[in-house]
């Protein structure tokens, strides 16, 4: 027992447990790393078809999403582009590379987002004559915690909701987190977002009375969660607006994209 | 035979890690939110402390005591790491609510406590049984909290509805402070009363006695 605390037992008993210990854990990350990745593309797929409201649990994940289009959006010229594989390309890490996206001024950062990348991946549903039916486009913006990332879809006249859905916040769970309410998120369902090409689309503060003018481009606030709704409104503004997908959409509904 | 199972009940009341060593309470307060998360949780602790005792033990007659911490250290971070990854392959969506924890459990002062206290000193089957009592002495009082948690914060148990929920058109209206992590402090602060009220030997003697009030004379 003594001669445990000899300099070389210590260093012969550092040295083996380190490479035991080593092989033991690469041989669990390379043996496991397939189902990984695998999880992860499902995943993300998952978040996209549940944002968009077409996630169908009767059928595969999978198998719902080859049904749709992946397409790469030049955001400064509002057109498809093939420079970037969206397999490949990471918009979290895009954003915050200066050599791949703009910084906004302070006007213009409603949505308190910092950077916009260059190019997005979007996602298009045909229907049965390989019209679009469905737009889905990535947004994010600064509630209150944290940055909402998540999907808005678009109905084919590139103008009316179809879904909204967050796959990642950091709202206070039963206020700001009622984001996830399947309730809250079905009133979004056939809102306007442009009247004349005017991006109107809001998110009040209470409750929208159906019988006012107006009321197509207004949702429900979220009871006491004033700064997570205004965020929603925002980061939804700006996504649709100017700076974000609106010259695209445009492009698109006049088939130049 | 008898003192395995001592070794095994003996941590899920009389003994409890997070009752009355109060051990490992971080994590009790974090993921018990939902059911599901909590129990994975629970498999993950249990698994991690098990086999670290098992480990240190086999080795215990060998380990240098000027290295001993690091030791135990590394071989609990493996299992931590290799519990992970095992998780992220195959239950991916609790993976993500669990997120940083499980990564934790390295630092979970059960597992090191264990591994220190009872793995350096003992064999290694009575180990493997001691870490598994304290795994599942841990899960008993998260899954209690958890159960009060998810069924009062959100009225579901396991994603499933139980009382209907005022937003859903029900008429249960939900404690929202259940689903922060404060709500677990009061929950653990019961589990213990209740636990000590059965067992009076887990009350400790208080540190210090209050001295009576000194009455202030009139007209000083």
């Amino acid at each position: 027992m003594s001669n445990n605390d000899s300099i070389k037992k210590t260093l012969i008993v550092a040295f083996s447990l380190c490479i035991v210990c080593s092989v033991v854990v690469s041989t669990a990350a390379v043996v496991l790393k397939p189902a990984q990745e695998a999880n992860q593309a499902l995943d993300r797929k998952r978040n996209i078809l549940a944002a968009a409201g077409m996630l169908d649990d009767s059928t595969s994940v999978e198998e719902q999403f080859a049904k749709m289009t992946t397409r790469v959006v030049d955001l400064r010229t509002g057109k498809f582009s093939d420079d970037v594989d969206p397999a490949e390309y990471d918009e979290r890490k895009a954003s915050k590379d200066p050599a791949r996206s703009t910084a906004l001024s302070g006007e213009e950062d409603i949505a308190k987002i910092f950077r916009r990348e260059h190019y997005a991946v979007v996602y298009l549903a045909q229907d049965a004559q390989g019209e679009v039916d469905k737009i889905i486009l990535p947004v994010r913006g600064y509630g209150l915690w944290g940055t909402l990332y998540g999907y808005i879809a678009l109905e084919g006249d590139a103008s009316t909701v179809a879904g909204i859905g967050f796959y990642e916040h950091k709202e206070t769970p039963g206020l700001g987190g009622e984001v996830d309410n399947p309730r809250w998120k079905s009133l979004w369902h056939g809102k306007q977002v442009y009247d004349d090409g005017e991006m109107e689309l809001e998110v009040i503060k209470g409750t929208v009375d159906p019988s006012t003018a107006g009321s197509e481009y207004k949702v429900d606030g979220l009871a006491g969660a004033t700064l997570t709704t205004r965020g929603v409104s925002y980061l939804v503004q700006f996504w649709l607006g100017e700076s974000g997908f609106e010259p695209f959409l445009n492009n698109l509904k006049s088939g130049e994209a | 035979m008898d003192s395995a199972k001592e070794t095994l009940t003996n941590p899920i009341f009389k003994n409890n890690p997070i009752a009355l060593q109060i051990l490992g309470v971080c994590s009790a307060l974090a993921v018990t939110s939902s059911m599901q998360v909590t129990l994975v949780m629970c498999v993950a602790l249990t698994t991690v402390v098990a086999f670290s005792n098992l480990g240190v033990s086999l080795i215990r007659n060998h380990i240098p005591g000027s290295i001993r911490i690091i030791v135990q250290m590394i071989i609990i971070a493996s299992l931590v790491i290799v519990v992970d990854q095992f998780l992220k392959a195959y239950a991916y969506a609790i993976s993500k609510q669990l997120s940083v924890f499980v990564g934790l459990i390295i630092t979970n002062c059960i597992v090191m406590g264990r591994a220190e206290a009872f793995a350096m000193k003992n064999p290694p089957l009575p180990s493997f049984i001691d870490g598994l009592g304290n795994g599942l002495g841990y899960s008993v009082v998260l899954i209690a909290v958890a159960f009060f948690r998810e069924l009062f914060g959100t009225g579901k148990l396991m994603g499933m509805e139980i009382l209907p929920v005022v937003t859903e058109g029900g008429w249960y209206v939900p404690n929202g402070l259940l689903l922060l992590p404060p709500s677990a402090f009061f929950l653990i602060g019961g589990f213990i009363w209740v636990l000590r009220s059965f067992d009076k030997e887990q009350v400790e003697e208080p540190d210090f006695k209050l001295a009576k009030h000194t009455v202030a004379k009139e007209g000083v």
